[in-house]
């Protein structure tokens, strides 16, 4: 729950499990003096014999296995609450009246049903366009960067870009309301848009329904914009140099050379990382619609998990929040496992 | 029409770097070096300028900051704002308890996290395929906010320091990072140290610990930022009690409120002066940026030393090949 920002650059790590090693790699690994190692490994069975062999190995692994299944796993019992008409006051939830799939049709289609759609829509609107926006811009940026040779400015480049994602969506929001406020209260994107003749009365950003996409997209850009590079620049730099060599000599440009080149050459780092951002697809953009919506643009503000904060924490409507909660986290399966085979399909890197 | 363009300094490194066809500064590439260098440089001042903006108001007199239009620089310089901040108990607690909570969270997270990504990283461990698929599942599926928070009461963990740390001593992403790590470690090392009688934990402990440096500097920042940053395990979980609050946490519920505030009243909220605990006279507006600046800078202190190895970790840990 806390550090998924982070991760979702890092994740790209999900798969080097059983890969060949690339070009990059190879150098740095020792060749196998001993070949018959490797053969012998995968197809063992598993003995008692092992199981001895192996004990403190498992005792390694196996009480945190227990405590990853117990946070992760059990909450689960919780899903009951959807098919009951919870009730805090009456105890725990094997104390609740069974109500079967009443929620579930409350929430899809009852009188809570067109708040729910709306939720769905902006969640989805909110999601894909920072997606979008955010891989084109980092690739864009990573693309410019590597066009840097003089290595300090790079350096000092890259730490700044870096900065903002080290820093909480709340104060990440914080900044964004006194940046997105009026003139008067330090608002400079408004002051900036004065100055240059673009509006002639400051804007009311957080007040106006139609904006509020585009400042959750723009301002998850600035967070994550350098963070996201540093995946592509590594692509980037994996690249086979003889390819470029070739490509001049064939009288290739700067151009031809990012669009021939560069971008098939990160095309596989691309697709993983889309494949598993897809799965957050309703997951992301909690906190700032949760910190800068506001009754006035909830319209397009309010996406599914402020809903289940809102909705379900704070005003203690329990059931249609776990409701939501559980589609959103079917979805999300059905979205990376479709995701991933479609890659399969194209050819692409996978993720499982 | 390049010639103007070319400036002075980028001549001179012209004449250092002339050695290869490939460092030729063509007209072309003197364009497109200025325009790519303009725009970066534009880029980085887009994401400073924020920060800096902040600071600068935070630095300011409170009265004045009111008054508007402060740039990067302050117009009143005044430590006041941090001062008052740090005289209300609630902020000074809350710094306190955000440093613990981040030590004590990075210390068990690394110890757990690395102790089971060395096991799932011995080839021949017979489960390690279906714990790391558990782990890896985790990534994805979630109970839920509500089932998640009916877990912790039904430990009886609310509203206890335990309910910051217990949860999360395991990372999936983190795991998968140090288990690659450790795979790319030879596997010699950790036969001779067999040899010589090490057993697990001490090959674990002594052997493949140092070696990992590194990449335990990269997800121990990782691990600190996440911890350092959350305000939603506070909310949900620990808002019952004054003495468990965290930084992120009341800067929240200053912004919540400026927020509301802001939407219903247009601006009188950053207009109405406040006291704060000592009688000193600040406003909202400075008091908030220097809050936010209290919880912005810690993180913003570290990281740059672990900047080395963070981009040199990260891609051993998450880029194929």
């Amino acid at each position: 729950m806390t550090d998924a920002p982070v991760n979702l650059v890092t994740a790209t790590g999900l798969e080097p499990a059983d890969e060949p090693a690339s070009s990059s790699r190879a150098p740095r690994r020792k060749p196998r003096t001993r070949a018959a190692k490797p053969p012998k490994e995968p197809k063992r069975k598993i003995t008692w014999d092992r199981i001895k062999a192996q004990r403190v190995l498992l005792l390694m692994a196996v009480p945190l296995l227990m405590y990853q299944i117990l946070f992760k796993y059990v909450p689960v019992y919780g899903w009951a609450i959807a098919f009951q008409d919870y009730k805090p006051g009456r105890g725990s939830i094997w104390n609740q009246e069974w109500v079967g799939f009443e929620n579930f049709v409350d929430l899809f289609t009852g009188v809570n049903g067109e708040r729910f759609r709306r939720v769905v829509v902006n969640t989805l609107g909110q999601s894909i366009l920072t997606l979008v926006v955010g891989t084109v811009g980092a690739i864009v940026l990573a693309l410019l960067l590597n066009e840097v040779k003089n290595l300090p400015f790079k350096r000092i480049m890259q730490n700044i870009t870096y900065m903002p994602h080290f820093l909480s969506w709340v104060i990440v929001a914080s900044l964004a309301s006194v940046a997105l406020s009026l003139p008067s209260s330090g608002g400079f994107i408004n002051q900036g848009l004065m100055n240059l003749g673009l509006v002639d009365e400051p804007i009311l950003f957080l007040t106006e329904p139609n904006h509020f996409w585009g400042i959750v997209a723009g301002t998850s850009l600035w967070k994550e914009l350098g963070w996201n590079t540093i995946l592509y620049l590594a692509a980037i730099t994996a690249i086979d140099p003889s390819l470029y060599e070739a490509a001049e000599v064939d009288g290739a440009g700067r151009w031809r050379k990012m669009w021939n080149i560069t971008l098939p050459g990160i095309r596989p780092t691309i697709v993983v990382l889309l494949i598993i951002n897809s799965g957050w697809i309703l997951s992301t953009n909690f906190e700032l619609p949760y910190f800068l919506g506001n009754g006035l643009i909830s319209e397009t503000a309010e996406t599914i998990d402020v809903f289940v904060l809102r909705y379900g924490y704070q005003l203690g409507n329990y059931s249609l929040a776990v409701v939501a909660g559980i589609f959103k986290t079917v979805v999300a399966i059905i979205l990376v496992g479709s995701a991933n085979m479609a890659a399969k399909r194209l050819n692409q890197e996978t993720l499982v | 029409m390049s010639s103007t363009v070319a400036s002075k300094p980028l001549e001179q490194r012209a004449s250092r770097k002339n050695r290869s066809p490939r460092n030729k500064w063509t007209p072309e590439r003197i364009i497109f070096t200025t325009l790519n260098t303009s725009f970066l440089v534009l880029l980085a001042a887009l994401m400073l300028y924020p920060l800096l903006n902040t600071l600068a108001i935070s630095l300011n007199d409170g009265m004045d900051a009111v008054r508007g239009g402060i740039g990067i620089w302050p117009r009143v310089f005044s430590l006041k704002n941090y001062e008052v901040v740090f005289n209300m108990d609630s902020i000074y607690q809350a710094f306190i308890m955000s440093v613990l909570k981040t030590v004590v969270v990075v210390a068990t997270n690394l110890v757990f996290t690395s102790m089971l990504a060395y096991a799932l990283s011995r080839k021949e461990f017979i489960f390690r395929r279906p714990i790391t698929l558990i782990f890896v599942l985790t990534l994805y599926f979630d109970a839920g906010l509500i089932p998640n928070y009916l877990l912790i009461k039904d430990l009886g963990m609310l509203n206890s320091f335990q309910a910051y740390w217990v949860p999360v001593i395991i990372s999936a992403f983190n795991l998968i990072i140090l288990r690659t790590y450790m795979k790319s470690i030879p596997e010699e090392i950790t036969e001779s140290a067999r040899i010589d009688g090490a057993g697990e934990f001490r090959t674990w402990w002594q052997i493949i610990m140092p070696l990992c440096k590194p990449v335990l500097a990269v997800v121990g920042l990782f691990v600190a930022v996440g911890s350092w940053n959350a305000w939603l395990d506070t909310l949900l979980y620990n808002s019952g009690d004054p003495a468990l609050t965290t930084l992120q946490y009341e800067l929240q519920k200053l912004l919540a409120s400026s927020m509301n505030a802001g939407a219903n009243s247009g601006n009188s909220a950053a207009n109405a002066a406040a006291v704060g605990a000592g009688g000193q006279l600040t406003t909202p507006i400075a008091l908030r940026s220097a809050i936010t600046m209290v919880a912005a800078i810690p993180i913003l202190l570290v990281y740059p030393f672990l900047q080395k190895h963070f981009v040199s970790g990260l891609m051993i840990g998450s880029v194929k090949g």
